[in-house]
């Protein structure tokens, strides 16, 4: 069975016909051309795959397109305005979380669904308390991001990068202590 | 595998018709376990109904709790105020659940239906008497770290996975359930089956059963609830054991009402009555709770591979009693 989906990938609107088993993450890379989410273990695991999916992170592989015709997707050359860097990009750059750079899409859509999260006040199981607000600390970036991995083992500054992003969004003056 | 057909139907009632009127058909939510079987191969379902279009995702109050609709984010239960504030065991359970991806990705009703990931029952090229009934259980001889040591059968020692499941057990959850013969409504303790000699039911449903809502009841003032995952790495892994718990306390510290539930025990998640039982009318020390673990565990049959269970799940145990009794938190 073949059917048509349409999909606003990083604000345009791409048709596209598929089968229904084609997953997202296919129907982006394969079809549309969409090379920024990677297909890395396509069972869940690695999360290279992940794009914001109606403004929330989301693992194309284990979505059929088929079920999310009309969905807004951005991936992580979406977030860039041109030629100017997403700041979450831009802290990736800075404090070198790029390493060999296959996962880094997925792990840059990841970092900007987290803060997002964090911003809306959602917990993790590491935070304390589960009705208070969430104080982003290493703990809290580790768990919260544990769903990508990275096999150059850039985790260190992949923290780091996400850090400085959730300081200067609380308070600028931090970004400058930290630069 | 040929493509399955898929439909989207937009009433529960319609949904419900076009699976139990395919045997071959079934619901597709939000996708990442049975997205992952058909490339697996592990199942070659005739038709997809997507429950995308059925509503069924609010959570309302109820009858003084909450009634929690099918298609509710896992990641969006987890974060609900009275859930954070009156269910924590709840909230808590979910959070350890996969990654903050499959979490906004999942649904309650889908991951009450998530299948076991015994490494044999994922492989299509091994037997396996929970995918094909009589092929054979190469996980009681094979690599059985993960194997069940309550309840199983010598056709299957596979566990159930959901961590959101052993919460809603110790909540005592009802759930609701729309069937070609109507709704109905059943304890959650009643949902998931034990392997006896059909491994391959996971619950009590029938074909085309669907679920339409969980009810988490009103729980006894003054309760403290909270949930343990033991697992091999920090995060994003499958329990070894976990232990979901809510205890009130008297003001002499006398056990009122007592509630334990454990994953990665069992087919199921399992309900600890023994124990409960044991504890009932008596203090929370961690002595009293090993003594009354082992009651429970008195049940318990284990290989080599996993004897560490017995001792594990004692230990998470009794120090997540002896944490609420006291009113402190538990360290993550």
């Amino acid at each position: 069975m073949t059917t048509q989906v349409t999909l606003q990938v990083d604000g345009a609107a791409r048709t596209v016909d598929i089968d229904v088993r084609t997953t997202l993450l296919d129907a982006l890379r394969e079809r549309l051309g969409e090379t920024s989410p990677k297909k890395g273990c396509d069972h869940g695991q690695c999360g290279a795959c992940t794009v914001l999916l109606d403004g929330r992170r989301h693992l194309t592989c284990l979505s059929l397109a088929i079920d999310h015709d009309g969905a807004e997707i951005t991936t992580a050359a979406g977030l860039a305005d041109g030629e100017r860097l997403h700041e979450v990009q831009e802290a990736f750059v800075e404090r070198d979380a790029l390493q060999c750079g296959y996962c880094t899409p997925g792990q840059v859509c990841s970092v900007v669904g987290m803060l997002a999260e964090v911003r809306a006040g959602q917990p993790s199981y590491v935070s304390p308390d589960l009705s208070a607000a969430p104080e982003l600390g290493e703990a809290e970036v580790r768990e919260r991001l544990s769903g990508n991995l990275c096999r150059c083992g850039a985790y260190v500054n992949i923290c780091a990068a996400a850090l400085d992003v959730a300081d200067a969004d609380v308070d600028p003056v931090t970004e400058e202590v930290a630069g | 595998m040929s493509a399955p057909t898929y439909a989207r139907p937009t009433s529960p009632d319609e949904a419900v018709s076009a699976v139990a009127d395919d045997p071959n058909a079934v619901f597709l939510a939000g996708g990442s376990n049975l997205v992952d079987h058909l490339k697996l191969g592990i199942v070659a379902p005739s038709a997809l109904v997507s429950v995308a279009d059925l509503g069924l995702d609010e959570i309302t109050e109820q009858d003084g709790g909450l009634r929690v609709g099918a298609r509710v984010r896992n990641s969006d239960l987890a974060s609900d105020p009275q859930v954070r504030q009156r269910y924590s065991v709840l909230s808590r359970a979910l959070l350890s659940g996969a990654s903050a991806q499959i979490r906004h990705q999942a649904t309650t009703a889908g991951n009450l239906l998530q299948r076991t990931r015994c490494v044999y029952f994922q492989d299509r090229t091994v037997p396996c008497n929970k995918r094909e009934p009589g092929s054979g259980c190469p996980a009681i001889e094979g690599y059985g770290r993960y194997n069940a040591v309550l309840g199983a059968s010598d056709r299957c020692v596979a566990v159930h996975p959901s961590d959101m499941a052993v919460a809603m057990l110790a909540l005592d959850a009802q759930v609701g359930v729309l069937g070609a013969g109507g709704a109905r409504s059943l304890p959650i303790a009643e949902l998931h089956r034990l392997p006896g000699d059909d491994p391959s039911r996971d619950t009590a449903l029938e074909h085309g059963d669907l679920i339409t809502h969980v009810d988490l009841p009103a729980q006894p003032e003054g309760a403290r609830s909270d949930y343990v995952k033991v697992r091999d790495r920090a995060s994003y892994a499958f329990a070894l054991v976990s232990v979901a718990a809510s205890l009130t306390v008297d003001d002499d510290g006398t056990v009122t009402d007592v509630r334990v539930a454990w994953g990665g025990m069992a087919h199921k998640p399992w309900r600890a009555t023994l124990l409960e039982d044991a504890m009932a009318g008596g203090s929370v020390t961690a002595e009293n709770v090993r003594t009354a673990c082992a009651r429970e565990l008195e049940q318990a049959s284990t290989s080599q591979q996993t004897a560490y269970k017995l001792p594990m799940v004692t230990e998470a145990t009794a120090m997540l009693l002896t944490k609420l009794a006291a009113g402190e938190g538990v360290d993550r």
